[in-house]
């Protein structure tokens, strides 16, 4: 056994093993349900209905999701280029500072449609700008991208408290968080669109423009890493770093250029919840988007495609798990935690465990689909 | 006089904040060094810290609870090795796995088990690690200087405070003195070396995973069982990722890791002693810049400015016997 990838259809590779995976991570989480004391099939049944059954439960699971198809595109671009950029959260947060800033510069004299593209301009750059030092010391200087985006995460969240009891809040006020923006600075809701389906959505449901935002995002992450010269480039140094420098692909040019796209994607999840539901920057407003990008990344095996229902599954995990703990308190929101962990767990660091099993159920159906000859007559 | 008193002081809950950090550190060495890459070392303290102070509330008794996190943080660590060593997966996916995991089942199983918030039913004198007064430190007290730094800075700690201290030239002679260290820093390095000479790489590198769970087990006891009477959501607070940035910092040695750890200890307790007062020619430093100011140091430290920080070269890489 040289390599630990047995080979197998396509649609077992990207369907059936991540199936599995799944299946496996949720066993463990219904597990932990079970040791909680509560039945984990009607914990399933309370949260898929909370997220599902109304249509202000699908516009809360949508405006979730919009936080995570930001950071799991986040990581996946990063993936790609063979670099782990687990500091999505602290990339958010202080993309929050450049949303923050625009929208207080704006809100009063620009409308919501001026003030969001220059918002999006500050949360990607400041969210680039925050990956950029990471990115260069991995390229140049050769520390590794994971400890010091760790690191860029603290320094993120203690800037960002820094800035919060400080000189961001307006005069008087007791909480540590900015004032709230005005019309200019606040995005229109999407309740409307499930409406016209005939569901019933609460006004103060907070889905709004950034879902459109991220699934166009989603769109021009796959343009570019599967359909662009520069796509070519980053995949090719996720391979092989050699090859590529064989190539005559230039390392420090793609690991910066990825990290800082893979930067602005995750700033991008600050406008969803600043300008969209809440309409100031609060401290932790984040509140572990960018780590849930691990999961939903790893689960959506870093494609857009995978991503996007990856992200849904887990903005459906938010709102339902904000049901489930009305109606079982001893199961509060930090179920989700465990689930995403198990996620990581099984879609992640055990994604090949299942894949020799599958493999031998396959080869003794059909040798052929596993790319196994059939055995040869004697003498042939 | 004041001042050196003050000093004491400082340097007496230094010594407190580092004590977690350095177990955790210590922990870290003994992976990283065997060559898997651990930031799961904030999960498994988090972990020992509850099951610890859970164990101890349910017994009554602080060896129990000791036990109980020992066993909890190196089940973990087990399974930190079975995907990282078996199944070859991605150590560090691996390791923010087990970070989410201790994070989330903590805080469940607690609600669900004590009702009380996350929190774990706060621990009477036996179900905690009693401060230990050395020797004549009482007598001592009052003799200036010597006296002073012997009864109230080396006495009055707990047994796990000494233990995390001896554990440093203990690691030393194991790791550099023993046939054990020696495999154990081959196969960091150059495991394929070690598996011609006829050495299990999986087992040398399990065995070393398992040594990170036990000293994990301890410093979340020394959080949960010794400087708080109790375990309370959330509680190791990043302090695994500081052990981490002390790890690199000391460049995967020892020796240099306790002060590392000291060092930011001695941080931590200087931003909690300045908050608010101000200081000479700089002014008033926000705590903030004094939180940040470990992750900065190590950063600058990657980058290269303050000597080279090299990590073991097998580090992070899956080992494939047959290539």
């Amino acid at each position: 056994m040289s390599t630990p990838y047995t080979k197998l259809p396509a649609w077992a590779d990207y369907g059936l093993i991540p199936l599995i995976n799944l299946l496996v991570a949720f066993a463990g989480a219904g597990l932990v349900v079970l040791l909680v004391g509560e039945n984990p099939f009607r914990a399933a049944a309370i949260l898929v209905e909370g997220a599902f059954g109304s249509g202000t439960g699908i516009a809360y699971t949508l405006y979730y999701a919009t936080n995570f198809i930001f950071t799991g595109l986040a990581v996946a671009v990063a993936f790609h280029c063979g670099l782990f950029n687990i500091g999505g959260e602290g990339q958010a947060y202080i993309a929050g500072l450049g949303v923050g800033v625009v929208c207080l510069a704006f809100d009063h004299i620009l409308p919501w449609w001026l003030t969001f593209p220059l918002a999006i301009l500050g949360a990607a750059i400041s969210g680039a700008l925050w990956a950029l030092i990471p990115a260069y010391l991995q390229a140049k200087r050769g520390s590794h991208i994971v400890i010091t985006t760790i690191m860029f995460n603290f320094i993120a969240a203690s800037t960002m408290v820094y800035l919060l009891v400080g000189p961001l809040k307006p005069r008087g006020a007791m909480a540590p968080q900015t004032r709230q923006l005005v019309e200019g600075g606040q995005l229109p809701k999407l309740g409307w669109l499930l409406s016209d389906f005939g569901l019933t959505v609460r006004p103060s449901a907070p889905l709004n423009l950034s879902f459109l935002l991220a699934l166009a995002m989603a769109f021009v992450v796959w343009l570019v890493v599967w359909r662009t010269r520069l796509g070519y480039e980053i995949r090719t140094m996720g391979h092989s770093s050699k090859a590529a420098r064989y190539a005559g692909i230039s390392e420090t040019r793609i690991i910066i250029i990825t990290m800082l796209i893979s930067g602005a994607l995750a700033g991008m999840m600050a406008l969803n919840p600043i300008m969209g539901d809440q309409h100031n920057v609060s401290l932790d407003f984040v509140s572990g988007a960018g780590f849930v990008g691990i999961a939903v990344a790893l689960m959506g095996r870093s494609h857009p495609a995978g991503i996007v229902p990856a992200a849904i599954l887990f903005g459906m995990l938010y709102q339902g798990g904000a049901e489930l703990a009305f109606e079982m308190p001893n199961i509060s929101r930090d179920m989700i935690v465990i689930i995403q962990g198990l996620v990581i767990l099984f879609a992640g660091a055990l994604e090949h465990m299942f894949r020799p099993t599958v493999q031998a159920v396959f080869a003794s159906f059909s040798p052929k689909s596993v790319g196994i000859a059939p055995p040869r007559a004697e003498g042939a | 006089m004041e001042f050196f008193e003050a000093l004491i002081n400082i340097l007496n809950s230094t010594i407190r904040v580092s004590v977690p950090l350095l177990l955790a550190c210590l922990a870290g060495l003994y992976s990283e060094r065997a060559g898997i890459f651990d930031i799961g070392l904030e999960g498994k303290m988090l972990a020992g810290a509850f099951a610890g102070a859970a164990a101890a509330a349910v017994f009554g008794s602080a060896w129990i609870g000791l036990l109980v996190a020992v066993l909890v943080s190196v089940a973990l660590a087990l399974v930190h090795g079975f995907a990282s060593i078996t199944h070859r997966g991605n150590q560090i996916v691996s390791g923010v796995a087990i970070n989410f995991i201790a994070a989330g089942s903590t805080i469940i199983l607690g609600q669900a088990w004590f009702n009380q918030g996350g929190r774990t039913p706060s621990l009477t004198a036996d179900g905690r690690f009693g401060a230990i007064t050395l020797p004549f430190a009482d007598q001592l007290r009052d003799v200036p200087v010597v006296g002073q730094i012997y009864s109230g800075l080396l006495s009055g700690h707990t047994l796990l405070a000494y233990l995390a201290f001896l554990a440093v030239p203990f690691t030393w002679w194991v790791l550099f003195r023993t046939r054990f260290g020696l495999r154990l820093r081959a196969v960091g390095e150059n495991p394929a070396a070690v598996d011609t000479a006829g050495i299990s790489v999986a087992w040398l590198r399990y065995r070393a995973v398992i040594c990170t769970g036990v000293l994990t087990g301890l410093a979340g006891c020394y959080m949960s069982l010794s400087q708080n009477a109790g375990f309370v959501k959330d509680m190791t607070a990043g302090r695994g990722y500081i052990a981490l940035a002390a790890l690199i910092f000391a460049k995967w040695k020892p020796v240099p890791a306790m002060f590392a750890c000291l060092l930011f200890g001695f941080l931590d307790a200087l931003s909690i002693r300045l908050q608010g007062t101000p200081l000479p020619i700089v002014g008033k430093v926000p705590v903030q810049f004094m939180q940040a100011l470990p992750y900065v140091l190590t950063v600058i430290l990657l980058a290269g400015f303050i000597g080279k920080a090299i990590p073991p070269r097998a580090g992070g890489v899956p080992y494939v016997k047959e290539r």
